[in-house]
């Protein structure tokens, strides 16, 4: 019996060497009401290892339902019985930093295509932890410089209270110039604003900025249509992005908000990207699912350069971001996390699909202030 | 702070209470007259949501829309009730949350993989769209004018229905003694379907007409129905009447405490920490209130079993 259980297991060892050489463990959130985001980050993600044509990469994905809680269950199976040399995957701040510091902390790589919670950024950095998508307060400040070069000088601002509403309006308001009419943080997973637009109607403000992302974003703007309220709307890209546009309808149109990725970014990468996600899954991509993909290509690249054993070669690898981005170009601050530029879009129908259009440039290579609290 | 603010919010305050009570009065009624414990009434909330969206989307018509989500969600309920619920009236508390939790599970893929993981739209006929001007300026969407009125409708006609009709009556003397109305000669095993396809379709009307103003989701009631058992709790289980007061007392309490704490609090503390320290304290706030009426009174306001 004994023999046996040890020549499955010798079996097993073998089977894996032969056929998957690096072992990249995503977990994302593909249930429950923020299910759009990561099946749009596991999509992008999985395009790009399907594009590459490499067939010794295996990728595990789990759900992590959105609960911090199983994401550490699931980060630790990874880890332990997997054994993944990568992870990825995660959509949600509370969830990052319930699971990256540990997984960081065990030697392996992690590369956040989504969350970038300040505290990650900052003191909290890993040169084992790379941020492909943003810093949390990245899209905000944009919006705050979009906002203070519109002329608004009195905005009433509101996000959840989780790690990156925080950033959010922490983001936002190191980049306005005018006024704040009012601050208020609303709870996460809320789905009914009536409150809130009541307290903008009697603030005074001239416009309002949101941070509301999957449903909360639209129950607030059809809630907001609604109201009688007629103030300008700027907000960060996720309450407007491909997937949710078609439910909140009319009422998001002509609303700015700030991105650092559209479908007509004019480079080859991003046109072939954006044709062949639509014929590979029938949709638009968002700019979670480009996400995904430039973060499959960052691996890719990498692994082109160095095994992931050899910890260091592969760290510098990530580090040089030598891949083609669907933004253009890109590239890494000291602390791991992107300096790039971000744009302001408008909401626009092209025929019957809602969709952003560029209408300029919000800020330019523009990275992080936490970096300078990055010692590594 | 001023009146007509605060005239909004109280309404504000109802008309997320009356949506409440929609939910509430099929949980509260299920587990009255059959002693079952519902989980799954969050996801005939959400089937509810998904027929009205489906069905707008096909014909463009809002009423219809609501006709198909109380429909549908009956159908669903006393589908559920014949095949799953039936077996469980006689076992313990904890069999009926399993099997039911294990409904939520199955509701949400299926509708997943009926509808996909992206929000459906489902959006406000033109007819009830944009505010209206109250008397003394306050104004004030119509749509959710129209929302307090069907709830306050629904209620009454609920009302009526178990004070006045021989059915009521027979869910009356349920409540009290299954065994005895069962010798009298009156079919439970119906009367039990009955019921829950009432409240099934409730809820399935509070989904949709709450879908309208917020997002179409898969677990889109899961949230409401936590809210939904603190308002039974409070209202004391069983209790139509109780389940009415305790949504108000619970929407206000959530609607005017979201708004009044983080202004309470900026009186001593600077803005930004009082904005934290207030809305942490707003989201607890219809917990504490259930505590406070749980220790006055161990039954909830209008419960008469322990």
């Amino acid at each position: 019996m004994k023999k046996l259980l040890m020549a499955t297991a010798a079996l097993a060892i073998g089977a894996t060497s032969a056929f998957a050489e690096t072992k990249i463990g995503m977990i994302t959130t593909l249930s429950g009401g923020g299910a759009g985001l990561g099946i749009d980050v596991r999509d992008g993600f999985m395009l790009a290892i399907g594009q590459s044509g490499r067939d010794d990469i295996e990728v595990v994905i789990e759900d992590d339902q959105q609960k911090p809680d199983i994401a550490v269950q699931l980060a630790d199976k990874m880890v332990q019985s997997e054994r993944v040399d990568i992870l990825t995957g995660i959509i949600w701040s509370n969830l990052a930093m319930a699971v990256i510091p540990s997984v960081t902390a065990q030697g392996k790589f992690y590369l956040s295509p989504n969350a970038g919670p300040s505290a990650l950024a900052g003191q909290g950095c890993h040169p084992n932890y790379f941020n492909v998508a943003w810093q949390n307060d990245n899209l905000h400040e944009a919006a705050g410089a979009y906002a203070t070069s519109a002329g608004y000088s009195n905005t009433f601002i509101l996000a959840p209270n989780y790690p990156a509403g925080q950033d959010a309006l922490t983001g936002f308001k190191r980049m306005f110039k005018g006024e704040l009419a009012g601050e208020v943080y609303t709870q996460l997973g809320q789905t009914d604003y009536a409150a809130e637009i009541a307290q903008i109607r009697a603030s005074g403000a001239d416009s309002v900025f949101f941070f509301l992302p999957g449903g909360m974003g639209i129950s607030f703007l059809k809630q907001y249509a609604d109201s009688g309220v007629d103030l300008p709307v700027v907000g960060p890209a996720f309450s407007f992005d491909q997937g949710i546009l078609q439910a909140v309808g009319d009422a998001a149109l002509g609303v700015v908000n700030t991105s650092q990725w559209n479908k007509d970014i004019d480079n080859p990468t991003n046109a072939a990207f954006v044709e062949s996600f639509q014929t590979e899954y029938g949709r638009l991509p968002s700019l979670y699912a480009s996400q995904g993909f430039d973060t499959a290509n960052l691996i890719l690249s990498a692994l082109e350069k160095a095994e992931v054993s050899d910890a260091d070669a592969f760290r510098e690898a990530l580090r040089a971001a030598d891949f083609d981005s669907t933004r253009g170009e890109f590239k890494f601050g000291p602390n791991h996390h992107p300096i790039q530029t971000i744009y302001a879009r408008e909401v626009i129908k092209e025929g019957d699909v809602f969709t952003n259009k560029i209408i300029g440039v919000a800020l330019e290579n523009h990275g992080d202030v936490y970096a300078a609290d990055c010692k590594m | 702070m001023s009146t007509l603010l605060i005239i909004e919010q109280v309404l504000n305050g109802l008309q997320f209470g009356v949506m409440l009570f929609l939910m509430a009065a099929g949980l509260t009624l299920i587990f009255g007259v059959m002693g079952l414990i519902n989980l799954a009434h969050g996801s005939l909330y959400m089937i509810g949501a998904f027929a009205a969206a489906a069905v707008a989307g096909a014909t463009g018509s809002f009423v219809l829309a609501l006709g198909a989500a109380l429909a549908v969600a009956a159908i669903a309920g006393a589908l559920i009730e014949m095949t799953v619920i039936r077996r469980l009236y006689g076992k313990a508390h904890l069999d009926q949350v399993l099997a039911t939790f294990a409904l939520i599970l199955i509701f949400s893929e299926g509708t997943r993989w009926l509808f996909g993981s992206f929000p459906l739209f489902l959006d406000i006929p033109d007819y009830l769209s944009g505010p209206v001007t109250l008397p003394g300026a306050i104004q004030y969407p119509l749509y959710r004018l129209t929302l307090i009125a069907v709830g306050l409708l629904v209620g009454l006609g609920l009302w009526a229905l178990i004070e006045r009709t021989r059915i009521g009556i027979q869910i009356r003397a349920g409540e009290n003694d299954r065994e005895m109305i069962a010798a009298l000669g009156v079919d439970i095993r119906l009367l039990y379907t009955l019921v829950f396809a009432i409240g099934a379709a409730l809820a399935g009307l509070a989904g949709a007409l709450v879908g309208a103003i917020q997002s179409v989701q898969v677990g889109m009631g899961e949230p409401v129905l936590i809210l939904a058992f603190v308002v039974i709790v409070i209202g004391g289980i069983g209790s139509i009447k109780g389940a009415f007061i305790g949504a108000l007392l619970v929407g206000l309490t959530d609607t005017l405490g979201g708004i009044f704490l983080p202004e309470l609090f900026k009186l001593f503390m600077e803005p930004g920490a009082a904005t934290q320290t207030g809305s942490a304290l707003a989201s607890m706030a219809i917990y504490i209130l259930m505590s406070l009426v749980l220790i006055w009174r161990p039954t909830g306001l209008f419960g008469a079993r322990a």
